[in-house]
């Protein structure tokens, strides 16, 4: 049981991490991301193959998911720079499909929609399954600590102001004297980034991962969690993942109180609950579980 | 009253070197010419009006000013240096800074962001430097800080700091549309309608500020603006526009004088 508990509170923080990298581009950008699957997708076989077939140590697998994502996320957001709104969406969404159909397709380097199985996990060998699940769990919660401590310095910044203005009203944040195409290029990389590491640390838990994993329901579960959380606010986006993921897993018990439903009908309940979870949080909390504050001076104010 | 007012403002001497010079700034847009030709100077250390009526042209000229939309010929020339297309930053960055019509602020920021927001050369702009080096952005934000303070106060908006720009009056948001073109220390700025849709009290107010601010800060204006009081209280020269061109110039009892100005408000005699 606690070593279930254990997974289910890594599964939570890989989903925080894909929340806290969609709330950067998202909630502080104000750029829609549908292809967070994609990044979360490129992270995961950057890794995967980096660590299983070029032998690398994990650490540097990491890095390289980040990097990769970065550069994909500011080559996207550079290509589409002139688009918004459901425009942006729509490429976006193509863009994760793209990653997935190479994935399924270039077999020769991803093993094709058999995916890629016994990827490296830190010490998975010399562990028990126990300890292996208590270690993940620890480095993916220290990764969303450090990932939020990073993106709340931002937020709080000259940086993250300049973005929020350019969330708001790009041209007269350009007639500001700001460089916007700069800032939605890095906004954007930096998400990206976020993704991908999510995608590796997801690789390393799970050992396992395939096309089909990478499908666009997790978007939408992502977009769900930084709704109910509380978009653009970086502890939202935590809190709304954990309630998620909580939900998807918690509704297995849920199943066995409803007994008078059959197989295909206890599944379901699981979108149903979510569903009805998101609307209530919407009707009663419009913006959110924790809505977006403005994050308070960067510099404390003298009085005079 | 009007020619009390305007024997209130010193004459301008027409022998400076113009600050910038428009010269024939041609835009169209879908087949109709917005602009067909508009040609003037804006003399250092004057407050230049640009009027016309409606769909002259005005807020036209001043986005292919800004360098919001760009002109499609002609050229605009700053100090000597061409900023004809540039992009809005980088005709902000030559010191040439601008308000809209309808106040656009930023809706989830505060007075106080968003006037901070303006201050140049912050180097928490750079994502590097705000994820790793912040005391360098804060040593910075300290004077942009104090600048912001200072301007507030002039501006009565010291009490609002704290608010988001969205909760502000229709009058508070036309100040803070002038308080951020001061925060970027500018040389030349452009009001475009600054007392519009405000009672006739704060608009003498806004009108006087604009006049205190030229000559204690040594800025120049270019404004456009529809309420005659005050283009007449504190404007000099006065720039007529009218179907996309630059009909007249000169002070506003020369221009209020002029038949074709007339005409072009009130439509021909026939």
């Amino acid at each position: 049981m606690l070593s279930w508990l254990f997974s289910v509170a890594t599964f939570a923080g890989i989903y925080a991490l894909l929340a806290l990298g969609i709330n950067v581009i998202w909630g502080m950008g104000g750029m829609i991301n549908l292809g967070m699957a994609g990044f979360f997708a490129l992270g995961a076989y950057a890794s995967a193959l980096a660590t299983g077939a070029g032998a690398l140590p994990i650490p540097i697998g990491l890095a390289l998911a980040a990097v990769l994502a970065a550069l994909a996320g500011g080559l996207l957001c550079r290509l589409t720079l002139r688009l918004r709104g459901d425009y942006l969406a729509i490429v976006t969404l193509g863009f994760s499909e793209l990653i997935r159909l190479i994935a399924a397709n270039e077999i020769w380097m991803t093993n094709g929609s058999d995916g890629i199985s016994g990827i490296p996990g830190p010490w998975r060998a010399e562990l028990s399954p126990f300890q292996f699940n208590m270690l993940s769990c620890a480095l993916v919660t220290l990764a969303v600590l450090i990932v939020w401590a990073m993106t709340e310095r931002l937020r709080r910044s000259p940086w993250g102001r300049a973005l929020r203005a350019i969330r708001d009203d790009d041209t007269a944040a350009a007639v500001a004297g700001k460089p916007i195409t700069r800032f939605k290029v890095q906004a954007f990389a930096l998400g990206a980034a976020i993704l991908g590491l999510a995608g590796a640390f997801y690789a390393h838990y799970t050992s396992y991962i395939a096309p089909d994993i990478f499908r666009p329901l997790i978007t939408i579960y992502i977009f769900l969690a930084l709704t109910a959380g509380g978009t653009g606010n970086s502890t939202g986006a935590v809190v709304g993942a954990i309630a998620v993921v909580a939900v998807l897993e918690g509704s297995r018990f849920l199943e066995g109180w409803v007994s008078v439903l059959g197989g295909v009908e206890k599944a379901a309940l699981r979108e149903i609950v979510i569903g009805v979870a998101l609307i209530a949080i919407m009707q009663l909390r419009p913006r959110g579980l924790l809505p977006e504050t403005p994050p308070g001076p960067f510099l404390k104010r003298k009085d005079t | 009253m009007v020619t009390e007012a305007l024997a209130a403002t010193s004459p301008m001497e027409q022998t400076a070197r113009p600050l910038m010079q428009v010269r024939d700034l041609r835009r169209s847009f879908y087949g109709v010419q917005a602009l067909n030709g508009v040609s003037f100077d804006v003399t250092p250390g004057t407050i230049t009006a640009l009027i016309g009526p409606n769909g002259a042209g005005k807020t036209t000229a001043f986005n292919c000013i800004s360098g919001v939309i760009p002109p499609e010929s002609g050229s605009v020339t700053f100090e000597g240096h061409d900023i004809t297309g540039l992009t809005p930053d980088r005709i902000h960055g030559h010191g040439v800074v601008r308000t809209f019509q309808i106040a656009r602020g930023f809706p989830t920021l505060t007075v106080l962001e968003t006037l901070l927001l303006h201050g140049e050369a912050q180097p928490g702009e750079s994502m590097l430097t705000a994820l790793f080096s912040p005391g360098t952005a804060r040593a910075r934000e300290a004077e942009l800080l104090d600048r912001a303070q200072i301007i507030a106060r002039r501006l009565k908006l010291d009490h609002v700091l704290e608010n988001l720009t969205d909760a502000l009056s229709g009058g508070q948001k036309k100040l803070l549309e002038i308080g951020r073109a001061l925060m970027a220390r500018p040389k030349l700025i452009l009001l475009d309608e600054p007392v519009a849709g405000v009672n006739p009290t704060l608009s003498l107010e806004i009108a006087e500020r604009i006049q205190q601010l030229r000559e204690e800060d040594d800025l120049t204006f270019l404004i456009v603006e529809h309420d005659m009081d005050v283009v007449a209280r504190i404007c000099d020269p006065v720039v007529v526009m009218a179907q996309g061109t630059t009909l007249t110039q000169g002070s506003f009892a020369e221009i209020s004088a002029d038949h074709a100005v007339q005409d072009a408000y009130l439509g021909t005699r026939s």
